[in-house]
């Protein structure tokens, strides 16, 4: 399988006035055609970060992106010069955000924004773009599209709203959407709609898909492979089944024993102790040692690096850790 | 259950909020946000109240420490009608029932210290000298897990769970009977949210709370509650304990919430059977005829359902529901 997207060592930091913020520290990730990647962690995980930086969607300065490489279809994005960006954003890649509130122009009618990349990037005229955006909208499961392209986002619904995003993310059927939390703000029956939609649309275009999240359920049933992160660092990587019911990292583990589930039992939920890390400084050491019950001294000293486990089920799984969880010792010899 | 004492009896609730127009603000009409529920919260127990954004829960839960004037309905607590109390009667019930807020960041005045947040209620309610306030509070703080020598600090030096924990405190200062928790962990992170879920538990069992707990996570109702109530448009319209509930759902709008709910784990997720609703919550100001699920309802037909608003009936033995097509 050939990789849509490959990122190497992606280092963003925000130069503030109170001092310099790390948010993401070294991410390296590809995904292939067709694939679902699921990205999950807490806020300030540094997962939506690394998204907006390989599209420069953050802004700069403060943000700087301190090295890296973004490698898709050939080209560096983070060598792009803004002119060839604008090119490949909402053209070959798509974006939906996390707000369907905040991310439509109140302005300007739904029609007018999903036929705008219609036209740029495509080339459309205006008529043909309007019996796109219709089809676009019907694709979406919006009911009467050819009578909605007039109206305004605030005629719509949040979860009527977020299927025009996705229509407009659509629009020039890209290679690679990147999705940010997009049903986050939706209700649970809007939630499981809007599921239901990307899978279908998924199906049918067979594009790559990053789905981020901060709700392990929802990428449970929609990821091919799942990254965890956490302090700007991907501390663990598997395919979907493999980390659910093998994770190594202690992180994923105290994530997944802090969920109630619906299928649950009365246990009490194993919380993970303290509060999320201070990115204040570059991670020398391991970013998660405060928190983690199985801290030595190599965890306070140095910074793990993903490494391939060996797994049940085969396939890959990485995790960056000094502690092999299973065996009960450290993962290397110290020597190494 | 535990005891089968009542505590709160909320017996057709209705909370209206007007909507004026025009130039003379005439009203044309009403946003119907709790309209007709009826509950028991008993004693030590702890109630879910689940259901969709703008569905009522929180005007209920409001409705019922009569933070909003009911509309209509009686509330009482420990067996007193408390609708027709005037605002100083209120006072004297007031430090019995005790809140705790959804946005930790909101609720939490950020221009006092931490110690004097948390002796408000203490200074309002009580003839305590200042020390022996003060070691009060300090005895607070370490039970919701701070450290006891932050009294000086301000809210913005602490997280959003130590924040939470400051509201939890504040709350249980004037030992309460009943706390009413408003999506008390819907801004927090997955671990963090487990910390005060915990903490909530472990107060409840030392100081013998009473909780109303309003959520839109059904599966941390699922953990924290003894009894759920699903709320659908101003409705509850369904009641029962929890294991019922989430096993054998009757109504059917609680069987496709509960589809909907993601589960983590991957081999699960692969063959489950979802319910997919059609469409959106209608308005509140305009509710659908009949019964309100109607619209999107799955099974519903154009008889009775479009019709007659289904009675709140006991369908299973101590398990309540709002259907026509329930036998």
């Amino acid at each position: 399988m050939q990789s849509v997207l490959e990122v190497n060592n992606l280092r963003t930091r925000f130069r503030t006035q109170d001092g310099t913020v790390y948010a993401v520290n070294g991410v390296s990730f590809s995904i292939d055609e067709g694939e679902m990647l699921g990205v999950v962690g807490e806020s300030g995980s540094g997962k939506s970060v690394t998204m907006m930086s390989l599209l420069k969607l953050i802004p700069m300065p403060p943000g700087e992106i301190a090295s890296g490489q973004a490698i898709f279809e050939g080209n560096d994005l983070l060598d792009m010069k803004p002119d060839e960006l604008r090119q490949l954003r909402g053209h070959h890649i798509g974006f939906i955000f996390q707000d369907p509130m905040t991310s439509l122009n109140p302005v300007l009618t739904v029609g007018h924004q999903i036929m705008e990349p219609l036209r740029t990037h495509l080339g459309m005229t205006k008529q043909e773009a309007a019996a796109r955006a219709i089809e676009l909208l019907e694709l979406v499961g919006i009911p009467m599209a050819d009578q909605r392209l007039k109206d305004y986002p605030h005629q719509f619904s949040g979860g009527m709203r977020q299927r025009v995003v996705i229509a407009i993310a659509l629009g020039c059927n890209p290679k690679l959407l990147i999705a940010d939390e997009p049903t986050t703000a939706l209700d649970v029956t809007i939630q499981a709609q809007i599921i239901d939609l990307i899978k279908r649309l998924q199906k049918e275009f067979g594009m790559a898909i990053v789905w981020i999240s901060h709700d392990l359920g929802v990428v449970a049933g929609l990821a091919d492979r799942v990254a965890v992160m956490y302090g700007g660092l991907i501390v663990e990587k598997a395919d979907v089944r493999e980390l659910y019911s093998n994770p190594q990292h202690p992180y994923t583990r105290g994530l997944l024993g802090s969920l109630p589930r619906l299928d649950g039992t009365d246990d009490k939920l194993v919380n993970i102790k303290g509060q999320p890390p201070n990115l204040r400084q570059e991670p020398t050491s391991c970013p998660f040692a405060p928190r983690c019950d199985f801290a030595f001294d190599r965890c306070t000293a140095e910074n793990p690096l993903l490494e391939q486990v060996n797994n049940k089920g085969g396939g890959m799984h990485e995790v960056a850790c000094w502690w092999d969880i299973d065996a009960e010792k450290p993962r290397y010899d110290q020597k190494s | 259950m535990k005891t089968k004492e009542v505590l709160v009896k909320v017996d057709n609730l209705k909370k209206h909020f007007p909507i004026y127009e025009g130039v003379i603000r005439r009203q044309v009409g009403a946003v119907k946000a709790v309209d007709g529920v009826s509950f028991e919260i008993f004693k030590g127990e702890t109630l879910g109240l689940v259901g969709e954004s703008g569905c009522g829960k929180s005007t209920t839960g409001r409705t019922l420490l009569m933070l909003h004037p009911p509309t209509d309905g009686s509330i009482q607590f420990k067996g007193q009608e408390i609708t027709d109390k005037t605002g100083q009667e209120m006072r004297s019930i007031r430090p019995d029932m005790q809140m705790i807020f959804q946005d930790p960041h909101a609720c939490l005045n950020p221009r006092m210290t931490v110690g004097s947040i948390i002796d408000e209620p203490l200074r309002e309610h009580t003839n305590d000298s200042y020390e022996e306030r003060l070691k009060l509070v300090q005895s607070l703080l370490e039970l919701v897990g701070l450290n006891s020598s932050h009294t000086n600090r301000y809210p913005h030096e602490f997280s959003g769970g130590q924040r939470q924990r400051i509201g939890i405190a504040r709350a249980i200062a004037l030992k309460p009977e009943f706390i009413m928790c408003d999506e008390p962990i819907a801004a927090l992170d997955v671990s963090i949210q487990a910390q005060v879920v915990n903490l909530l538990e472990e107060l409840q069992e030392e100081l013998g709370l009473t909780y109303l707990f309003i959520s839109h996570d059904l599966s941390m109702v699922r953990h924290i509650a003894d009894r759920v109530a699903v709320m659908y448009l101003g409705k509850i319209v369904e009641l029962a304990e929890k294991d019922a509930l989430y096993g054998e759902p009757q109504h059917p709008y609680t069987q496709a919430l509960l589809s909907a709910v993601p589960v983590p784990d991957p081999l699960k997720e692969i063959d489950r059977e979802r319910v997919i609703l059609k469409g959106d919550v209608p308005s509140p100001a305009n509710p659908p005829s009949g019964c309100r699920f109607h619209t999107r309802c799955p099974i519903a037909n154009d008889k009775e359902c479009v019709t007659i608003d289904p009675e709140w009936r006991e369908v299973r033995p101590g398990h309540f529901a709002a259907c026509h097509l329930i036998d």
